[in-house]
Order: structure tokens, then sequence, then C-alpha cells
């Protein structure tokens, strides 16, 4: 526009289009990324150009989830052996097409391992691909491998995922008959006896719920995932509250307005030597606070300290009581 | 390391305390808080300048200045500022012509910025992200459609788009870089009214 000094906008988008094309689908070296960073430090009107267009760009990325996920994905039951017959065509197609040349190459061997944690650990597993999945105490996965999709199966307890993408090779979790196919992401799972619940720090996952009658959910950052077997229900949560749950990375546990039966669960969780909320009045008293996983003894003085609640030592239990 | 609870919550509340920001941050708050706001922009836009055909270069001079603004200081919301930039923005161009002053404004005592405008509704984009995605490919022009859906869909590179499509690189690139701009118009240009009718 001539008064505002500024290239018209469609010549701004259409440089900012082929900067952004050629990083996705053409070899991308170092010497090209500086110049792309230089091309963008260059002026406030090709960032803004270049940013608008790379979130619409990075939007249309859950398509190729939805789809690569019928293809690949095997339906579990509830499905007509036709359709199954179909499915697997279908899918058989689609990896030839993706990754045949890996096949007529010589795929390497399928991998299967199982990794774990015991009481009050913690483990950081680091795949070939730079991706990294951290356990928490009292953890199983089982890991799989295969040229066109790698499967990790929650068997039981708590991980984070920080998963680079690798837009020829799905990443699937699974948890209790749940699904989550991430887009290149860092989330949390917990699986515990009656629920599971995922929570994304970044990027993007599909959730698709054990109970095929609930729809596909699309997460975004700041989403949490409860579900059961018949259940899935998203909700908004700050970013801070979700770092909190991941204090555990760091032998933490972060606890706001947390009531202490549900406090001492937590720490009971890292614990042989469990923490016992002996009377329900006391039970429902809620604190904040930040504790070390192990150090149930700084627990049992903040209760005695900020509620005047005995401690005692009773059958290698710490039992908490008015 | 980066993510630990201190980390975050020290960051959280520095962006609200209006600190200057890098420039990671920004296009955060950029791509989460500025975008989601186009269509409604758009429609002020269009309401208050007549030249329609000036109404995309307005709409990134508008970002232009909140990106400028929020480098020194983030706009918390950002509702009102972008829309009080394009307002302001409006105004100036007004002076700036003043020969044509009047004719380019459909309406002077309209500018000012009606509070009630409704934000976006984030659930509601949430669930119909899909559908709105969806619906955007469709409407692409079809060869167009074609490279977008063989690179995003199956992951092909500009060279097997090339040979599944039998067209030139350079046509692939042609077709891929304008259905980039043309996304970019449909996700975020459109009110969501017009992509949740069937």
């Amino acid at each position: 526009m001539s008064t505002s000094g500024q290239q018209p906008v469609a010549e701004t988008n259409a440089q900012a289009a082929s900067w952004l094309r050629r990083r996705h689908l053409e070899a991308w070296s170092e010497a090209d990324e500086a110049a792309l960073n230089c091309w963008l430090e260059q002026d406030v009107a090709n960032r803004v150009a270049y940013w608008r267009l790379k979130a619409a760009w990075g939007r249309a990325d859950r398509l190729a989830a939805l789809r690569r996920d019928k293809a690949v994905g095997a339906p579990e039951a509830k499905i007509s052996p036709r359709a199954l017959k179909i499915a697997a065509a279908v899918a058989l197609i689609a990896i030839s097409g993706v990754v045949g040349n890996f096949w007529l190459r010589g795929s390497p061997p399928p991998k299967d391992a199982v990794y774990a944690t015991a009481l009050g650990e913690r483990k950081t597993i680091a795949l070939t691909d730079g991706s990294e999945i951290e356990l928490n105490t009292d953890t199983a996965i089982r890991f799989q491998s295969t040229p066109a999709v790698k499967t990790v199966t929650l068997l039981k307890g708590e991980a984070y995922f920080q998963i680079k993408h690798d837009p020829r090779r799905l990443f699937v979790i699974k948890a209790d008959g749940h699904r989550i196919t991430d887009i290149g992401t860092k989330f949390r799972v917990r699986r515990d006896a009656a629920r599971l619940e995922v929570a994304l720090l970044e990027g993007e996952v599909r959730f698709d719920s054990a109970d095929g009658r609930v729809k596909p959910l699309s997460l975004k950052p700041g989403d949490v995932v409860i579900a059961t077997a018949h259940s899935a229900a998203v909700m908004q949560q700050p970013k801070r509250d979700i770092a909190d749950a991941l204090g555990w990375r760091t032998g933490m546990i972060v606890f706001k307005h947390t009531t202490l039966a549900d406090a001492a669960a937590e720490f009971n969780r890292y614990n042989a030597k469990k923490v016992v909320i002996a009377d329900a009045s006391s039970a429902r008293l809620t604190i904040n606070g930040t504790f070390q996983t192990g150090d149930v003894a700084a627990f049992a003085d903040a209760a005695h300290a900020v509620f005047g609640l005995r401690v005692n030592a009773r059958n290698g239990e710490t039992v908490i009581s008015r | 390391m980066a993510d630990t609870p201190e980390t975050r919550r020290d960051d959280a509340r520095t962006l609200h305390r209006g600190a200057p920001m890098n420039a990671p941050d920004l296009e955060a708050w950029f791509v989460d808080e500025v975008l989601p706001l186009e269509a409604i922009l758009m429609q002020y836009l269009r309401n208050h300048w007549r030249d329609q055909s000036e109404i995309d270069d307005l709409r990134q001079e508008v970002y232009i200045r909140v990106c400028e603004a929020a480098q020194r200081e983030i706009p918390d919301p950002a509702k009102p500022f972008v829309l009080g930039t394009a307002r302001n923005l409006i105004i100036d161009r007004i002076r700036r012509q003043q020969i044509v002053a009047i004719e380019k404004v459909a309406d002077l005592d309209a500018l000012g910025i009606a509070a009630d405008i409704p934000g976006p509704d984030r659930s509601a984009m949430a669930r119909d992200e899909l559908r709105r995605l969806q619906s955007a490919i469709d409407r692409l022009p079809p060869r167009c459609r074609e490279a977008v859906v063989l690179c995003k869909i199956e992951g092909l590179s500009g060279r097997e788009i090339a040979q599944r499509m039998g067209v030139s690189e350079a046509t692939v690139s042609e077709h891929i870089d304008k259905g980039m701009c043309a996304l970019a118009d449909m996700l975020y240009s459109e009110p969501p009214e017009i992509r949740r009718t069937p």
C-alpha cells in the first residue's frame, strides 16, 4: 500500500510461503536455516507473515493424523470381519506406499522391550530418534518398533513423553484400551486402577478412547483428558498446574489445595513406608507446598506444624491423626 | 531443567507483568492470542474501510504494529489492543490522505470499538477443528488441493509429489505456496459461523 511504506502483504506472504515450503519439503541445511533467520530478522512484517502461515500449515497436520491412523492402526474388535479385511488391505497399501523403500532395503527387525521402575525410582529412556520417555515411580512400559509405527504401551504408572515427530512413522501410546497418537509433542500419561489421565504440554496429540462411541479428541496444549473405560472428558488446565504435575521429573511433588488424604496417597506412590491419615476430619484438611517425593518426614512435620496433628510411627507406617 | 515447575511459574508471572518478550515467546503469543482474533479484526476492517482491496494490507499493518508493541510489553488482554490498533491505524490513514478522507471510511462515527464483540469461542473452535480443516482443504483449487493432500497427508516430498502429479517441481511449489496462503486465510480470516454451515 502506497501510504504505509510496507510492501503489499501478498508479496510478503508469497515469500513467507516459499520459505515455509522449502523448510518442510526440501533438503534443508544449516545455511538455509541461517538465511531464513536473517530474512525473519529483517522485518517484523516478514515475521508476522511467516508465523501466520506456519501456524495454519501446522494446524493442517491434524488431518494427517486421522488419515494415517485409519490406514495403519488396526481397528479393535466390534467391527465386521469384512470391514477388517478391507482395513487390512488399505493398511497394506498405505504401508507399502509410504515405506515401501524400507521393506525393499531390508527393514530393521521389530524391537520389543519392557522397561520398568521400582517404587521411588525414576528412569529416562532415550530412543534413537531423539525422543525421550521418562518413567515415574512404579511404572512399566512396553516399547515396540516397526518401520511404520512405534508403539508404547503403558502397563502401569506414569510417564512423560517428549516425542520427535516423524511424518513417516506414527508414534502411538496405548493404555487401558485408549490410544494416544502423537503429532510431535510433549505430554504426560498416568494410569491408575480406575482411570487414565493425559496432559498435553506442547504440540498436538489425538486421543482415541477405549470406548469406540466416544469421538476421537484432538488435544491442544493445556488440555487434560480424564478417561475411564466408558467416558472421556477434556478440561483446560493452566500451564503451571500441568508443570506442577510433572514435579516428579525433578523428584518433587507439588500440592495445591490438596487434601491430606490425596497428599498421602501421592506420597505412597513413591515410598514403601506408607503414610496413613487416621481420621476423616484430618483427611479433609488441605495443604499447599512442594516436597521431595521421598521425604515423608517433611510432610509429617508440616502436618504437625500447620494443623497441630500428631505423628506416630506404627508397624512401619507413618500415622497422622488428631 | 527448563520444565521444572519453578521456572514455569516464573515465566507465567513475567508474562503477566508485561515484560519484553523474546522471539519464540512473541510467536507463541501471536499465534495463541492474536491470530484467533483475525476473523473479528477482518470484520472490523471491512466495516470501517471502504476500499476492500486494501483490507489484507491493513490487517498486516495491524499485526506489525501489534507485534512491535508486544516486543516492548505484552498487551493483556489482546483483543481490545488489537482492535484499538486497527482503529488508530484507520484514523492515521485518514489523516494522511486528507483529500479522500471521508470517502475511505464507511462510517466514521462507528469507529468506536464495541466492547461486547464476543471473543473466539475456544472450546467450540477445538471441537470444530477437524471439520474446519477438512472444509478448508476441500475448498482449495483442485490441483492445489491434490498437492497439499499429498504433502500433508501422504507425507511426500516435493519431488515425489511432482512425479505423482506428473508436473514439474516448480509447479508443485506454486501449488503448495498458494495452498499455504489460502489455508491461512480460510482458517483465520473467516468467521466460524460460515465454516459451521454444512
